[in-house]
C-alpha cells in the first residue's frame, strides 16, 4: 500500500515562562454509521492495523452497538496518518486528544 | 449458492459476472468518475470526513492537505474498475481497487438515499426504488469481494 504525503504538524514554540509538557496522545475514532458493511469494517481495521480477526471484529462491533470506538491513538502526526486511511476507506474517523 | 468471487488457488480471483452486471458496474464507475471530477457535493460529504470534529481551524488545514490526494485514489480505483470490468481474472490490487471504487458508490448513493441501518426495501411505486435496488445490488457484491478477501 502506498503512503500518504502528510506534512508534519507545526510545533508550538514553548515561551520561557511554560513549562514544556509531553503532548497527550490522540486517539482516533471510528463512529457508528448505517452505510458502512459490518465485515467490511472489520475487514479495513485488520487491513489497516494489522489487528488479528478477533480485535478487529471486537472494535467493529463496539462502533456497531456503542456509536464508536477508539482504533488506534498516538501522535498527532501518526493520528492523522491513520485518519487518513479511514478515510480513504470511506470510514467515517475523527481525532481528538485522549481525555 | 456459487460464490460472485473467489480466490483461486494460483492467488487470481475469478470474477462471475453477468454482462449486464459487467455493464452496470462499468457505467456506474464512470458516473462516480464524474460526480468526483465535478466534485458534485450531492452525496461526496460521506467521501471527505471531518477529521477534527471539534477544531474547525485545523479541520480546514487537513482537508486542504488530503483532499486532491483522496481524490487521486479515489480515480484511480475507478479507472482500474473500467479498464477490467469485462475480466474474468483479477489481481488482488485489481479486487482492492474494485473494493474502494463499490464502496465509495454506496457511500454516494446511501448518503443521497438517506439510508438507515435495517431499511426494509421501499415500495415498487416508490421514485426511489431503482435507486435502492442499485445500492443493494452494491452491497452483495461488496460484501463478496470482502470475502473473497479476507484470508481468515
Amino acid at each position: 500500500m502506498s503512503t500518504p504525503t502528510i506534512s508534519p504538524a507545526e510545533v508550538d514554540q514553548p515561551t520561557d515562562d511554560t513549562e514544556v509538557t509531553p503532548d497527550r496522545p490522540w486517539v482516533v475514532i471510528v463512529w457508528n454509521d448505517p452505510i458502512n458493511l459490518m465485515d467490511y469494517v472489520t475487514f479495513v481495521f485488520q487491513k489497516l492495523f494489522g489487528y488479528s480477526l478477533e480485535k478487529a471484529t471486537k472494535l467493529m462491533l463496539d462502533v456497531h452497538q456503542k456509536g464508536r470506538a477508539v482504533v488506534s491513538s498516538g501522535t498527532r502526526e501518526k493520528a492523522e496518518l491513520d485518519v487518513f486511511r479511514l478515510h480513504e476507506h470511506g470510514l467515517w474517523a475523527t481525532m481528538q486528544h485522549d481525555e | 449458492m456459487k460464490r460472485t468471487i473467489r480466490r483461486a488457488r494460483d492467488g487470481s480471483f475469478q470474477l462471475r459476472l453477468t454482462d449486464d452486471e459487467r455493464d452496470l458496474i462499468a457505467d456506474l464507475a464512470g458516473q462516480l468518475r464524474e460526480l468526483l471530477v465535478t466534485d458534485d457535493s450531492n452525496g461526496l460529504e460521506r467521501l471527505y470526513p471531518p477529521a477534527y470534529a471539534n477544531d474547525p481551524e485545523r479541520d480546514s488545514e487537513y482537508r486542504s492537505m488530503v483532499h486532491d490526494e483522496l481524490l487521486e485514489k479515489r480515480l484511480a480505483a475507478v479507472d482500474v474498475v473500467e479498464q477490467t470490468a469485462t475480466a474474468t481474472s483479477l489481481t488482488e490490487d485489481q479486487v482492492t481497487a474494485w473494493m474502494g471504487a463499490i464502496n465509495d458508490l454506496r457511500l454516494v448513493l446511501g448518503t443521497r438515499l438517506d439510508v438507515t441501518e435495517d431499511q426494509d426495501f421501499p415500495s415498487l411505486d416508490d421514485p426511489s426504488a431503482p435507486a435502492f435496488a442499485v445500492y443493494q445490488y452494491l452491497t452483495h457484491l461488496l460484501a463478496e469481494i470482502v470475502h473473497a478477501l479476507s484470508r481468515d
